[in-house]
């Protein structure tokens, strides 16, 4: 259906370039077309970034802000998934008090039926991290309720495609060999 | 190791290595030491001293457009920085290469609200092909062949390096290459073989095809190639605003101009044809009327190297992303040549209901107060269709757009996409200094003349003999037109009271005459072409003219008014 909204993760490829992640988020708002997660930060390849938003809307107008964004010169590659099209995680940090955390009797129980772990620990409070899609990570929060939580934090999705080869680096290539052909 | 010199010697030394004669500018404090250094190069790049810095930006863009080479701006921070800001925008929207250089604070003063500071890169990034701000000498040759590069080359813009102080005053060592290659822009697309094939067999097997064309010919200078499309597969055509002069007015299967108050049939064949060739254009609002009922009937092939612009309000049966010049060669070798005679001539009624209801009247009165057309039509006859046609924006812009005539490419300088009164004085500024062989015609009105009107300044001290054609109504026309068509005639401040424009002109030196007869209109004409000066031609027309034929808004482009009672049927 070409009406159909859906949730859309967009990949962005950028050379490392002060100011694209403003001219980037412009373009979803000129559409508006709302940012429900962004994560930015650097690939293995050097020089070469990568930000992944979360947004919702039809295919067409996500197409549309996918090839505005990879207009921009400095923009490497722009893809766009539907959720069955790519495997993808977010992290939730926990922070609750120390103290009420150890008086539960099946804390073991807890953190590993929901694959959660504790990252640190001290006399005031502990910190549990977990990774998961955003309803467990919520789901998670309902059951630390109890404990009270002193802080939570989640991050943006970040996603891999299930194709087998990242797309971008083949890319990358094919334009590393147009460079020494120019040089010849 | 090579001497040292300083950043401002290495700015006009790099715009010298990309080939640059002329600049478009105005100082200020954070640019100074900039034009201090042009004192030493002033003999290999000649400045244009405007009198507004949105005068800069329109003059560049207009010499950009007529030359097919970047336009060069530079002015100070601030608020020289944001008084270019309209100008990029038109150049954005209507493709058009210019290399913008501010000035910029000390990086040490850098987002601490100092003294005429502007966030430069964050107002232009919106509306840039690319910017960039230069904090130290080594960046400058790098930053300006990129700038250059980027700016001339796929889908032409306006790019903008936001020069701080410091990098005018340090130091560098001064090596130039020019940029060839960024590996995350792709400037030179060509289409699939399969997609050229599809294309291919699309045309062999039309009966109807009809094409429409935009500045992406004149850009990509297929002017040529486009003309052996249309006559191999003896396909009828139509143009965009700024696609006017691809092909001269004369050419057998140039059917005029499309859009809101385009011909009546091109508009038409585009709802009829079964094949439609869109080349270099983006499908405006301005040209498709209602997008649900645009060549609902056709399959589309649609040309165009920005990728964007491909499916984003027609979606084509054929995307060829690629340059319109290797693009249309490769598919008229490919294609059969075709005779389809019958289809070629659809547009005959049409052209005749036009001329009678339409034409006939705006060109040939006879009676009563002189008309735009009719002005327009004149000076096309006087000058045999060989000037360079400018115009500002509104009625004057239509008018100039339907009754030119056009003999050779690159004769037409409007601004579309963004429709900015204004840019016609100052591009007409430009156009004369690109191509000061040509004679220059700008069509203006009243109300557009004088927001750029400081820039007489410029044409007084720099003589640039630009012909200026006041088509002076007392109203801002186009609104009015509106106003009287679709507000039931409640003219809302649109009435103008105006000043005395020869006596303007002749307080800067600028001959000027006054008409309103069509004795006077003949004799003016010829008393303007006489000499190679700036003239001023302030004819007063007609008050309550209408632009028609008229695509109201909100209509299909197979809806048109003849007048304000009657419809094309
Ligand atoms: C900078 C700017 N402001 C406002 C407009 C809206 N506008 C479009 S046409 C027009 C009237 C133009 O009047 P005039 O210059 O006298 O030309 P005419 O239509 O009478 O030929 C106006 C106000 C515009 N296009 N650009």
């Amino acid at each position: 259906m070409e009406n159909e909204i859906k949730e859309y993760t967009v990949i962005i490829y950028t050379e490392n370039e002060i100011g694209l992640l403003s001219q980037i988020s412009n373009v979803f708002t000129r559409r508006s077309l709302s940012i429900w997660s962004m994560s930015a930060g650097a690939t293995a390849h050097e020089g070469v970034h990568n930000i992944t938003i979360v947004t919702e809307g039809t295919e067409r107008k996500v197409r549309e802000a996918a090839e505005q964004i990879e207009k921009r010169v400095d923009v490497i590659k722009v893809f766009f998934y539907t959720d069955d099209k790519i495997v993808y995680r977010e992290l939730a940090l926990y922070k609750i008090s120390t103290d009420r955390f150890l008086g539960c009797n099946d804390i073991e129980g807890l953190l590993s039926r929901h694959g959660a772990r504790i990252v640190e620990m001290n006399r005031k409070f502990t910190v549990i991290q977990k990774t998961g899609y955003t309803e467990e990570t919520q789901a998670l929060y309902g059951e630390l309720e109890k404990f009270e939580i002193l802080q939570f934090i989640r991050s943006g999705r970040i996603a891999v495609s299930r194709a087998v080869q990242e797309p971008v680096f083949k890319f990358l290539e094919k334009r590393e060999k147009a460079r020494k052909q120019l040089n010849k | 190791m090579e001497e040292k010199i300083t950043g401002s010697d290495a700015l006009w030394r790099s715009l010298i290595a990309e080939g640059v004669d002329t600049v478009f500018g105005y100082p200020g404090g954070q640019i100074m030491p900039v034009y201090d250094r042009h004192c030493d190069y002033a003999a290999q790049v000649r400045h244009i001293l405007v009198r507004h810095e949105q005068g800069a930006i329109h003059a560049a863009q207009g010499y950009a457009r007529i030359k097919g080479e970047p336009g060069v701006v530079l002015v100070t921070s601030g608020p020289g920085a944001t008084n270019v800001v309209t100008g990029i925008a038109d150049a954005m929207t209507d493709s058009t290469p210019v290399v913008v250089i501010t000035g910029q604070v000390p990086c040490a003063a850098l987002g601490t609200d100092a003294f005429q500071e502007a966030d430069v890169i964050g107002l232009t990034a919106p509306i840039s092909k690319w910017n960039y701000q230069i904090r130290r000498p080594e960046e400058i040759a790098w930053a300006v062949a990129r700038a250059f590069y980027i700016a001339r080359t796929g889908r032409p813009g306006p790019v903008v390096l936001d020069f701080t102080k410091d990098a005018q005053t340090g130091m560098t060592e001064f090596k130039y290459e020019p940029c060839r290659f960024i590996r995350s822009y792709i400037p030179d697309p060509k289409p699939s073989e399969q997609m050229i094939e599809k294309a291919v067999r699309l045309l062999d097997a039309a009966e109807r095809p009809f094409c429409v064309f935009g500045q992406g010919v004149t850009i990509s200078g297929a002017e040529k190639e486009l003309a052996a499309f249309l006559e191999k597969g003896d396909i009828p055509a139509g143009s965009t605003l700024l696609g006017l002069s691809a092909l001269p007015s004369g050419f057998p299967l140039y059917r005029g101009m499309i859009g809101m108050h385009g011909n009546v049939a091109p508009n038409i064949l585009t709802n009829v044809c079964d094949v439609l060739v869109a080349v270099g254009m983006r499908f405006d609002d301005r040209v498709t009327g209602t997008v649900s009922t645009y060549a609902r009937q056709a399959k589309v092939i649609h040309i165009d190297i920005d990728k964007s612009e491909l499916g984003k309000i027609i979606r084509p049966e054929v995307a060829l992303r690629g340059d319109a010049k290797a693009v249309l060669a490769q598919l008229t070798e490919r294609m059969q040549p075709k005779d389809r005679i019958g289809w070629t001539e659809a547009h005959l009624r049409c052209e005749a209901v036009e001329k009678e209801k339409v034409i006939n009247p705006e060109v040939h009165p006879g009676k009563g107060l002189l008309k735009m057309g009719e002005v327009v039509d004149r000076i096309a006859e006087a000058t045999e269709g060989k000037a360079i046609i400018v115009t500002d924006v509104g009625q004057n812009q239509m008018m100039a757009a339907r009754y030119s005539r056009f003999t050779s490419p690159r004769s037409f300088l409007s601004s579309g996409g963004l429709g900015t009164m204004g840019f016609g004085l100052p591009a007409a500024i430009g156009a004369k200094v690109a191509d000061p062989a040509r004679p220059v015609c700008l069509f203006v009105g009243d109300g557009g003349i004088q927001m750029t009107l400081q820039e007489f300044g410029t044409i007084m001290q720099d003589g640039i003999g630009v012909k200026m054609v006041l088509l002076n109504n007392n109203w801002l026309g186009n609104v009015r037109q509106w106003q009287e068509l679709f507000f039931k005639e409640r003219y809302s401040q649109t009435r103008m009271l105006n000043p005395d424009y020869g006596m303007i002109a002749a307080a800067y030196g600028i001959p000027a005459r006054s008409v309103d007869g069509r004795a006077g209109l003949k004799e003016g004409i010829r008393e303007m072409l006489s000499g190679d000066g700036p003239f001023l031609l302030d004819v007063h027309v007609e008050e309550e003219g209408v632009v028609m034929p008229m695509i109201p808004p909100g209509k299909g482009i197979h809806e048109i008014m003849l007048s304000d009672n009657e419809w094309f049927s």
